[in-house]
């Protein structure tokens, strides 16, 4: 019963869903001359169609979105590591991370995208200084979500594996680091739309690669539609980047109840 | 029942330091003894430390004064000889039925094939064999708490230390559950010390129970339970002298004169 409940809503929700874009797309297509907005304000629909059929074939749309992609999996990868591994140390050395809590606090509240300057400056217009922007961007929501993991696992549990013997590294395998899992991919969530972000700031900066470029590029031409496209593109990317820690979350806590995946 | 000493704590004494600095005493010149297969019940206020005795005995933590023995030797730590079981069924949710039983004796380092077997035959016996493959959050309370049971026989202990097993699940499922500890009590000839607030479960489960008084804790009271079938706790609490043990209880608890608020404490 409460399956076909389920199943009913879902339906329902799909249609709606669906009914939602169809009416998004005519009011973006018809909207703007309804409402007299010049089409450098907002390009119809169609036209940014159009522009994005021909940066594909002039402007190397995929290969700056390749890039873009590149960069954010690489600062999403390095970041998350990083973030996780600090997570640990941090919430299994009380004195580490009261040592170090305020530094963590200082680093947390600068806005990470403000060093992005500072990394072209090392670094050149590479790659480096927009992955480096995503690594720093990403650290953060994964390392705290850790921490606080490790924090708060049942003091309990912990006296339960002590009093079958088990060492130090034992309970870490066996109880912390399977409890940190579901925290660790909530983290893990928030960290893959922001590696994106990263990666942007790192591209609108400085270069001439990615769909940052691009963006920076459409703006300077006037080009509202390009700079649609390079948008769009860009949502593209954080949607798959999301979409796959979610897959890999769904194999990983399958042992959870089901609950819904869609919203954060 | 022999007369070999599997559990004794000679004059426990546990102080803690509060945060504010002040020192508290849990409990206070604790000596008890529980012979080889004995059930012995501890009944007491919230907070009179009977869960600090508990820690003590398995070794989790050491006490301030005095010293505590299992099966003669001193525990100077975690021991195999003994095992515990919460209120909280602790499983791992990440763990299969099968895996969760099979958790203490994993860390002991049994070899699989030897794990399987014994946590096959005691999902058996709790008649979870078809639930091997479940995760926990598929389970209700009581099959949870079985689990736990499980696990924790797994081990093999010859002592299991049980902190108010039973007291979050529903009063029928609470029966069941109390039978089959009591049965397995009985056939695997183990001692146990069971913490509990309800008097019924003392009387019913038990060969003796003790009464401890409010912090600092000290035992004020040893009650003998001279009654048949420690096995069947369902048959017990038909026997007519169950009610006169409950109410001697009752009466050394002081229990119509304690106040709510003091009681929560």
């Amino acid at each position: 019963m409460n399956g076909a409940a389920n199943s009913g809503l879902a339906r329902r929700g799909t249609v709606l869903s669906l009914a939602v874009l169809v009416v998004f797309l005519a009011a973006w297509q018809w909207g703007p001359g309804l409402l007299g907005i010049p089409p450098f304000i907002i390009p119809p629909l169609s036209t940014v169609y159009h522009e994005f059929l021909r940066m594909l074939a002039v402007s190397a749309l995929m290969t700056h979105t390749g890039i873009t992609a590149a960069e954010v999996i690489a600062g999403f990868v390095l970041g998350s590591l990083l973030g996780a591994f600090f997570g640990y140390i941090l919430g299994m050395s009380p004195t580490a991370e009261f040592a170090l809590s305020p530094y963590i606090l200082a680093l947390q509240i600068a806005p990470k995208v403000a060093f992005a300057p500072l990394f072209i400056l090392w670094m050149g217009f590479t790659v480096y200084p927009k992955i480096l922007v995503a690594i720093l961007i990403v650290f953060f929501p994964v390392m705290v979500n850790v921490l606080s993991a490790i924090r708060t696992v049942d003091p309990d549990l912990i006296n339960l594996a002590r009093a079958f013997k088990a060492t130090r590294a034992q309970i870490f395998w066996k109880i912390e680091f399977p409890a940190s899992l579901p925290p660790l991919f909530a983290g893990l969530r928030i960290a893959s739309t922001l590696a994106v972000v990263g990666v942007v700031v790192g591209e609108l900066v400085g270069g001439n690669m990615g769909l940052g470029y691009l963006l920076a590029f459409g703006e300077g031409q006037a080009n509202t539609a390009m700079v649609f496209v390079a948008i769009l593109m860009l949502t593209v990317v954080g949607g798959i980047a999301y979409l796959a820690v979610i897959l890999i979350e769904q194999r990983v806590l399958h042992y959870l109840p089901r609950r819904a995946f869609s919203a954060t | 029942m022999s007369d070999v000493v599997r559990l004794e704590y000679r004059n426990v004494t546990m102080r803690f330091v509060e945060r504010s600095g002040k020192s508290l005493t849990a409990v206070e010149g604790v000596s008890l003894s529980v012979g080889d297969g004995e059930v012995v019940s501890l009944i007491g206020p919230s907070g009179c430390g009977k869960s600090t005795l508990l820690n003590i005995g398995s070794g989790l933590c050491a006490p301030s004064e005095g010293e505590a023995f299992v099966g003669g030797e001193r525990v100077e730590g975690p021991n195999a000889h003994v095992a515990f079981m919460l209120q909280k069924d602790l499983l791992l949710p990440w763990r299969t039925v099968l895996e969760n039983v099979m958790f203490g004796v994993e860390i002991q380092g049994l070899p699989l094939a030897e794990r399987k077997r014994r946590a096959q035959a005691l999902l058996e016996n709790f008649h979870l064999f078809d639930f091997a493959g479940h995760y926990p959050h598929q389970l209700s309370g009581g099959m949870r708490q079985r689990v736990a049971l499980a696990r924790t026989l797994a081990i093999d202990p010859s002592v299991l230390l049980l902190d108010e097993p039973f007291s979050a699940v529903d009063a029928q499922t609470r029966m069941a559950l109390q039978r089959e500890l009591a049965q397995t009590l009985k056939r695997e000839a183990k001692t146990a010390l069971l913490i509990t607030h309800d008097l019924l479960e003392a009387v019913t489960l038990s060969d003796r129970v003790l009464v401890m008084s409010r912090r600092p804790g000290r035992i004020i009271e040893e009650i003998r339970i001279d009654l048949p079938q420690r096995d069947d706790p369902i048959a017990r609490r038909q026997e007519p002298r169950v009610n006169e043990y409950v109410g001697r209880l009752m009466d050394r608890l002081d229990i119509s004169h304690v106040e709510v608020a003091g009681a929560s404490a």
